[in-house]
Formats: structure tokens, sequence, C-alpha cells
């Protein structure tokens, strides 16, 4: 029934698999006991002192600095590629001893792909772009294909493609499925990072059995949102789908990553997410190989954390440059 | 380590909570500390004390005082004076203070937390998020309570019990204390507690606490002390009620004792609760309830989920989830925020744990403890899981009382709902489905006070927490819970029975009449093959083997009459009065033949068919209802029938005496086993002669006449019988103390003529379901 739990190369991309209805059918997401865990588990675990500034500094690596306003323009995708290359002030990196800092990646739109990669040239960080009719996901199929392919020959390594809701929402797994199958192999070696805008999902069980459905469709990450919806990253969500990536894994031996986007913006609940990780899934999972945090403001609040840890007084936003 | 190395490693680090502010309060009582009685802190009359030690280091952290039977005298005095002027302040008075006792929790919650976590060795998260908000909210839910009191108890003619004898074991110290004073101390009680000696600092606290607010002297009296002064509390005759929370063993013992002295008794005791888990569960969060179910202070909770029964055919899948999740269990220092499982409060524990664990291996189970690394100091135990156990298991059906899982399998619901209540026990249970069908109906069938469906160990004040079978009786919080702390105003107790013998023959019948006993709808000659002759007339002359056989009969009938429509019991009842009614000769001549007056027959007689009219129109109205506890949780309550009911009916008023326990047992869905009036079993004799007319099914309602020495011992031995009433005084102490056997409940000194609510509440036990819902 279950493909029996195999040992591979947990560094190998994770290739897909065909459709397997049934697993995906048989997920189960009980809302009051996940909010339950949820509510919880921050209560449960912390960090503290000089543990907790490790864990900012590795929220800051897998950070995905976003810009992805319909004002955006050149000007500030450089700032934000700028911010990108030395995302915390040159003395609190020394004061925290640190050789060297950087994001995970830069998101933005297909419009801005060849300035970041321009202005982020020499320094490793990829660059990531939304796409498939970002945010709604409801152009032609043909047109989001193209979209991407238009994306990784602009040097995009990372692509964040959305689902097409209504898919899900109306358990059409397999129209689902053969997007997403077409979305990784216009990829090519770019990851893919499906995108579920689970705040549009309806129910957590729609979005454990999305989450598998991509994962299925050859998914690199599975991530919550679009940043557009009126809901986005909340830590049920995160639990839902992070408990996927965990059965894909148990049952597949591959990794699949994880993007929570929309709405962190504070240290605190970068590190709640850090913890779901590592309570949920396990040490891999707290890199940005498997963990990417969408964000923008984010940074700012860590930046005061980091510096309140080195000099041991309260810090002010303005001290530290704005992405 | 530097910050490169903490980024390789990504672990936790140490979080720890400061002790100094709960260490100061130590030091600032040189950590000794007396008794509180009227008031003030006084030393013990005996000079005794010893020792209280953290968990977590295994060293001493205060000294305390052992009381003696002459402390206990001293402290009771001390609540008997001031009964009656706590009483008398009213509801609304009682609220304020109440109301400020929560708020004095609230405003030194950390303190609180620290403290117990220091003396119990749970962890801080769980003190700090769960033991002392419960607190604080128990307290302030009962302040609720005392503001309506007057008007309840004048609605339903009840008042205080008196003075509250109450002994609260080491789990949850401050918890148990608030379950056990804000019910007590909101009904217009006082009382006398006695922490348990391994962890009583915070019930000082709280006596500190109730200074603090101005609680009048000897309202609460906190007496310290080991099993020797639960003993001299439990045995002073100075209370008028006694409560527990503890082990069963104890709770027989204490039910033994208090046997005969009239004193009002709660019991919450031991449990071996299932965890159910189907198929179609979210694995994933049944997993973590079961985290919540049984390492939830290192599993010991009297409700912990500790027998884990698991759907087999994805038993195996399941174990290797639940397996993985263990090992992110972390053990260690109590006061570190980020830890899940603390100490064992003491060594004694930690032995038992061990040795009933080594026994399980020794049967055949196969133990697994994640690698995790226990402090070397303290008292500490991992997270463990036997799997290969079954049912006949020792450590399947033991309490252990530990941080240990249990698991086996089952196919069918009906497979999981007989597992399940197979033991003793029936405290709680916890049923993981995603099917609303499946969930409610286990949850009717499960025997067990509190059912959790896709949760766990959820507490709240409104709701009643309490045991069925030999967990105990009585409940805690809500509504249900007030009545343990009220005792009827009105109603007379039962006279002590009278050898009334019948004054004249009046004409019966001129054939010979052979009177038997009415078993499993049959109408059965006597075992023993002897008559009792009363007033010229031979009646059946029941021995224990009747007994037997009529308990057979109730308890195989009982599950289907139960399992019937309310309005076919209401039926039934009514076509047994219309049937009744036309035999009113023959019960009146029956009623006259123990000497009644004409009148005084008729009034009995026409008494008797309101009585049936009273119970039947309850029948399917007597329903449960939905506690509002905090959170989108439907937890409503089941009014269930206690099972099979024994009786033991007055001698006067023979026929009223009968039909109106009677009544009440059938309407609720319990099937009867009577002992008819030994003075004049002639009523009972012509009773059973309707019913077998009136569609009762069989086995529902037994009768039986004799002798009550023949009858009695045998009814209130019985462990298939879950509630003894008796109507006749001079038995109440007998039927009491045999009632320790399997912790029956017992009805006793009490008129028939009590209230038709006073017998619907004896005739029932609440459930209380949980049911989180969320789209």
């Amino acid at each position: 029934m279950h493909p029996s739990p195999k040992r591979v190369d947990f560094d190998l991309r994770n290739p897909g698999m065909g459709l397997d209805l049934g697993w995906v059918e048989e997920a189960r997401a009980n809302r009051s006991a996940i909010e339950h865990r949820a509510a919880t588990l921050p209560g449960r675990r912390t960090v503290k002192n000089r543990w907790q500034a490790a864990w900012l500094v590795r929220a800051i690596e897998c950070l995905d600095l976003t810009t992805l306003g319909g004002d955006d323009t050149a000007g500030t995708v450089r700032r934000l590629c700028a911010k990108a290359r030395g995302p915390i002030r040159e003395d609190l990196r020394q004061g925290l001893g640190l050789p060297e800092i950087r994001v995970g990646a830069v998101c933005v739109y297909h419009a801005f792909v060849e300035t970041a990669v321009e202005s982020l040239a020499g320094s490793g960080i990829p660059v990531a772009a939304v796409s498939t009719g970002f945010p709604h996901g409801l152009n032609p199929l043909s047109e989001r294909v193209r979209e991407i392919e238009a994306s990784v020959r602009a040097g995009a390594a990372e692509i964040d493609i959305v689902i097409r809701r209504e898919h899900a929402l109306a358990g059409d797994w397999s129209a689902l499925y053969d997007e997403v199958r077409a979305f990784r192999e216009a990829c090519g070696d770019a990851h893919l990072k499906t995108i579920l805008a689970t705040g549009e999902l309806g129910t957590l069980s729609n979005v454990a059995r999305a989450s598998l459905v991509c994962m299925m469709a050859g998914a690199d990450f599975i991530k919550t949102s679009t940043g557009k919806e009126s809901v986005n990253a909340t830590l049920p969500v995160g639990l839902v789908m992070a408990r996927s990536i965990r059965d894909y894994a148990e049952r597949t031996g591959f990794r699949v990553g994880y993007k929570p986007a929309g709405g962190i913006r504070t240290a605190k609940q970068s590190l709640d997410w850090l913890i779901l990780m590592k309570e949920e899934l396990d040490r891999p999972w707290l890199t940005p190989k498997l963990f990417r945090i969408g964000a923008s403001s984010l940074l700012t609040d860590i930046e005061r954390q980091l510096e309140h840890f080195v000099t041991g007084r309260y810090s002010a936003d303005f001290r530290h440059p704005s992405p | 380590m530097s910050l490169p190395d903490l980024l390789s490693s990504m672990e936790y680090g140490p979080a720890p909570e400061s002790a100094a502010l709960a260490g100061s309060w130590l030091d600032a009582r040189a950590r000794r500390f007396g008794l509180f009685v009227g008031g003030l802190f006084r030393s013990g009359s005996g000079g005794a004390s010893f020792e209280s030690y953290n968990p977590s280091t295994g060293q001493p952290i205060a000294i305390l005082t052992q009381a003696d039977e002459a402390d206990v005298d001293r402290a009771v005095r001390s609540a008997r004076r001031a009964q009656p002027r706590w009483s008398a302040l009213g509801g609304h008075a009682r609220a304020r203070y109440l109301y400020a006792l929560s708020r004095q929790i609230q405003k030194n919650a950390r303190l609180f937390a620290v403290l117990e976590t220091l003396d119990n060795g749970k962890p801080i998260r769980e003190t700090r998020d769960i033991d002392v908000p419960l607190v604080a909210r128990h307290l302030l839910h009962h302040a609720g309570w005392a503001q309506v009191a007057d008007e309840l108890m004048e609605r339903e003619g009840l008042g205080p019990v008196g003075v509250c004898g109450q002994v609260i074991p080491w789990n949850f110290p401050l918890l148990m204390l608030a379950w056990k004073i804000a019910p007590a101390l909101a009904m217009g009680n006082t009382v006398v507690l006695k922490p348990a000696e391994y962890t009583s600092l915070t019930a000082l606290l709280f006596a500190e606490t109730c200074r603090a607010v101005g609680l009048p002297s000897g309202v609460v009296n906190i007496v310290t002390g080991d099993g020797e002064t639960g003993r001299a509390i439990v045995a002073h005759p100075g209370f008028d009620k006694v409560a527990f929370t503890g082990s069963t063993e104890v709770g027989r013992a204490i039910r033994t004792v208090t046997a005969g002295t009239g004193k009002k008794l709660s019991l919450e005791l031991g449990g071996k609760s299932a965890f159910i888990v189907f198929e179609d569960a979210d694995f994933d969060s049944a997993i973590e309830g079961l985290v919540d179910a049984i390492w939830f202070n290192q599993g010991q909770v009297c409700c912990a989920g500790s027998r884990l029964l698991i759907q087999e055919g994805v038993a195996e899948r399941f174990l290797a989830k639940l397996r993985a999740r263990m090992a992110t269990l972390r053990v260690g220092d109590p006061l570190d925020k980020a830890v899940d499982i603390g100490a064992i409060v003491a060594p004694v524990q930690l032995t038992r744990i061990k040795e009933l664990v080594e026994k399980g291996r020794s049967e055949g189970a196969e133990l697994y403890q994640p690698p995790c690394a226990c402090p070397s100091e303290g008292w500490f135990f991992p997270p463990t899981l036997l799997t290969n156990v079954h049912p006949a298991s020792t450590v399947a059906q033991v309490e252990i009382f530990g941080p240990v899982l249990v698991a086996m399998t089952f196919r069918t619901p009906d497979e999981a709902v007989r597992l399940a209540n197979d033991t003793v026990y029936g405290l709680a249970a916890s049923v993981w489905t995603e099917n609303v069908g499946v969930a409610h109906d286990v949850a009717a069938r499960l025997v067990a006070g509190t059912v959790w469906v896709n949760c766990t160990n959820r507490f709240d004040a409104a709701s009643g927490f309490g045991g069925y079978r030999e967990s105990g009786f009585g409940r805690e919080g809500g509504r249900e819970g007030l009545y343990e702390y009220l005792a009827p105003t009105t109603e007379p107790s039962a006279p002590p029975s009278r050898s009334t013998r019948p004054r004249v023959q009046t004409a019966v019948g001129e054939l010979d009449v052979t009177h038997k006993l009415y078993v499993g709808g049959a109408q059965v000659r006597p075992d023993s093959g002897y008559s009792l002759t009363i007033g010229g007339e031979a009646f059946a002359r029941a021995n224990r083997k009747d007994v037997r056989n009529a308990v057979e009969a109730a308890r195989k009938a009982q599950p289907g009459w139960a399992k019937s429509t309310a309005h076919l019991r209401a039926q039934v009842l009514y076509y047994l009065a219309e049937n009744l009614e036309a035999e009113r000769g023959l019960l009146v001549e029956a009623l006259r033949f123990g000497g009644d007056s004409d009148a005084s027959a008729a009034a009995e007689f026409d008494a008797t068919l309101r009585t049936l009219f009273e119970f039947a129109a309850r029948a399917d109205k007597y329903d449960g209802s939905v506690h509002a506890v905090p959170g989108r949780i439907l937890c409503y309550t089941r009014n269930e029938p206690m099972g099979v009911l024994g009786v033991v009916c007055p001698d006067s008023p023979s026929l009223l005496g009968l039909v109106r326990p009677l009544a009440a047992g059938l309407a609720m869905g319990n099937a009867v086993v009577a002992l008819a009036s030994s003075a004049n079993p002639l009523p009972a004799a012509r009773l059973y002669r309707v019913l077998d007319a009136s569609d009762v099914p069989h086995g529902v309602a037994n009768l039986l006449t004799g002798l009550r020495e023949e009858v009695v011992p045998t009814l209130a031995d019985h462990d298939g019988i879950e509630s003894c009433w008796s109507f006749v005084g001079d038995w109440d102490a007998e039927i009491e103390r045999r009632s320790a056997g399997n912790l029956k409940r017992t009805w006793t000194g009490r008129s028939v003529r009590a209230g038709v609510d006073e017998f619907l509440r004896q005739a029932t036990q609440v459930k209380n379901v949980w049911v989180p819902y969320g789209a």
C-alpha cells in the first residue's frame, strides 16, 4: 500500500513519485489538536542567551529576503540585495564572532531577476523568482510554464510557484499533480518551491493533501503563502506541512524543504518557527538547505535582538539600515 | 561554546527559571513551617517534624511539622467554631473572599509555580502554564458558585455539610488543594486540609494567602504530616465530610473507617485509563496527545492515558512514529523551561516504577526507552513504552504512576470498548478518530468519568471530574461537584427500622397463596426452601444464592435497559402505574395487612402512584448539560445509570418504600435488586405480579423478601452491584463497611421520601465528554 521506508542519500533532490491517491486521501489533520499543539509549543521550548543569538543568526541565514511590491524598482531591488550581502552591521557581526553571514536567498518578481542576479554576483546568494501567475496562479498553463523558463534563463536558481487553489478546493489532486510536475520539468536545475496559499485552502486536511501532492510531483520546498492572502504563515499550518514532510521522508526517504512566508515579523516568531522545525522534523531542517523564512521586515527585529545580545542594551530599529 | 559552534549544533541550551525568589521566601521563614490552625501558624503539640525534599536534587529544602491527633483535634475545633459564621456570611461575602484568593494566586503566580516545581519535581512549564492558572480559574469559578449559592440552596433545600476533612496527594499539590477548598468554601463549609507529606509548601504559601485576604480564622486550616496525620483526620469524629484524593488502596481503607459514621465521603482514586487510536485518527496529533497523556507530570497522574489501544492494521506505523517522537522528549532539571519530563516525587515511587517495568519485561513485554540522558542526581525515570503487552499482563492492569505507556491492539470499535473497560478502574479515557459517529458512540460506552475525544488531560473548573468503579466517587468541578459539599436541610433522615409486626390479619384469599421471589422476570421459589411467616402468611425467604441469582439477572438485563429509549422507560413506568391502579384493592389490602389504617393505606397507595408518575416524567428530562469550558470545545455531560442498584427498603412505608427507589432506578436505566420490607413483605409479593404484567424487561426489577441478616451482607459485598441504597438506619454501617470491597457507591441515612432530584442524582453518575471541534 505504502512504499516501505527507504534509506537513500538525503542530499539527493526529491525526484517526486507517481501520484498515490490513497496516501493523499487518508491524510488527516485535526484542527483543534493541531491548534493546541501549536499554542503550547512556544511554551515548551525556548532558547536563551548565546543559544538564542545563534538561533537568530540561523534565522537570518534561512531568510528569503523578499520584495514583492507592485511599486518595486531596480533601485529598491539593489538596496535589498545590498542588505542580503550584509544583513547585520559589521560591528555586530564581529561582536558575535562570526566570519561571515548572509541570507538564504533574495526573492523578487521575474522582472527584477536580472537586476538581483547582477547585484548579488559573487556573493553565492541565490535569486528566487515568484512565478506562474503569482499570486493567483490563474494564467493559462502554457504561460505559467513559459514564465518559469524565462526566470530560469534570467538566472533564477529557485522558482516559487503558486498552485491553482481550485484543484485543491475541488479535490482534483491529479490536476494539481500534473501541473506541479510540469512546473518541475520547466525548472530544470532550478529548485522548485510550491506555494500552497494555505490561507485559501479552507481546511488543514486540504493543506496536508496539497502538501503531499506537491512533494509527489517533485517539489524541493513546500511553502505556505504568497504573503498576499489575508491569512499567511501560521504555526498550525506549519505543523501540518512539517508533518507531511516528515511523513513523505519516512515513506520515500527524500527530504523536502519548508518555507513559511507572510506575517513573520518578530525575532520571537522566527525562533518559534525554528523550534517547530527542530521538534517536528529534525536537525537537517535547521539549515537554509531545507528551511527558509519568507520575510522582509523580520530582519530589522532580529538585528535589534542581536545588538542587545552584543551590547546588553535594548536597541532601536533606526540603528539598523533598512532592507 | 562559541557562536559558530552553537550554530553547528543548534542545541537548545539551558533555560533555567530562577529559584531565587522562592529561595528567599523559604529563607525568610528559616525553612521551617508550623501548622495553620485558626488563622495562625502554630507549632505542633508533639514537636515532631519531617523534611521536604527537592526531587530533582534529592536535597532537603524545608522542615515541616508533623501534626498529631491533638493538632488535628485543635484544627477541627477551630473549623467547627468558624463554620456557622462562615455559612451565615452569605454567598456574596464568600464570593468576595474566593475572588480575592483567585486574584492573589494570579499576582503571585510565579512564586507558586517555582515553589511547586522545587517541591514536586514537575517541570516549570506545567506549574506555570497549567497548574497555577487552573488554580486561579478554579477559585474564580467557585467565587461565582458562592455568589449564587444562597439561591441554589434555597431552591434545592440544601445547605453546607459542615466541617470537611480533606486529604490530598502530591501529584498536583496546589491544584488538588483548590479542587477541595474552593467548592467547600463556596458552599459555606470550613475545612481542615492535609497536603501530602512530600509536597506541602504551596499549601503553606496558600495559608499565608488566606491570611493576606483576611479570610476569617478557622475557615481554612492546614495541617502537615504523613499518613498518620491523614488517619487522624479520617478517624476524627468532628468531621461532617471526608474528601480524599489518592490511591484506591487508601480510599478503600477510608471507606471502611468512615463506615457508619454518617460522614459524607468523596473519593478520587486511581486509574488505568485507555487511550484509543482508530485507524482514521490524525496520528501525529494523537501522538502529541499521548505525550500529554502519559508523559505529563512524569506520568504521575491519576487519569494518565497509560493503556494505548491501537487499531491493529495501523499499529506498526503508529508505534514507529511514537518511538520517533519519544526521542525528542527532554528529561531533566524541572526548572528548565524547555524540559518535558522532570523528577519523580520520591525514591519510593521511583522504586515502584522500576519494579513494575521489570515485572512487565519478565512477563514478556518489549521495552523501548529513547536514548536520553537522565540527570545523575535526583530521582528521574525516562519515558518508556512497553509493547507485546496483553490485557492479562500485570503492567496492563496495575496503575504504574510513572512515565510508562503500555500498548495493545484491537480490531473493531466493539473490541476497543471491551478492552478499554476491562479494568476495575473508570477514571478517564481518550478516543482519537475523525469519525464523529464513532467518537460519540465509543464515548458513551466507555466506563469512565471523563472521556476526551481527540484531546487528553484537559481540565476545567466548569467540568466535573471523578471516577466510575474503583476510581472513586463524587465529582470535583462543575455543578455536579457542588453537591459533594451540600447536604439536605429539609428532608428527615431515615428513622431506625422498627420491627413492626402486622397487627391484624385481614381477609387474605381463601386458597393457599404461594409468595415467591421475583428474579430475572420469573417468579421463583427461594433457594433455601424456607419460608418466613409473618402475620400467618408465608413469604419466600431469600438467601445469598438468591441475591447472587438476582444480581446476575440484573447485570444481564441492565445494559439493554440503559440502551432503550427514555421514552420507553417512561412508558413502562406509566404502564406500571396503570396496572397498579387496577390492583388498587389488593395493594391497599396488603398495606392494611401490615397494620396500616384504611386511610393511611389509601394515602400510601396514592403516593406510590404519584411516585411512578414523578419518575416516569423525569425519565427523559433528567438530561445532561453542556459545560462552558474555555475554548472551542463541546464539553457535555451524560447522566448515566449507575448500573445495578441494591436497595434495602424500609419496613415502612412498605409499598412506597419499595416503589420509589425502584422507579428512580428504572427511570434512569438501572436494574434494581430490592429487598422488600421485612415487617410487611406482602405489598412486594403483590407488586411483582403487577411488574410481571407491565412490560418491565426480565431482570430489570428483582424483588426479594426475607431476613436482612441473610440478604444485606451479600448485597453489600457483591462486586456486581454499583450502588447500594439503604433506608434502614441500623444497616448503614454494615453496608458502608462492606461496600469498600469494590468501592460501590452507597446512599444511606436518608428517608425514602427524599426529593426526586436527590433520588435522580443517586441513580446516576456524571460522565463529562470533551470534544474540541474545528473545521
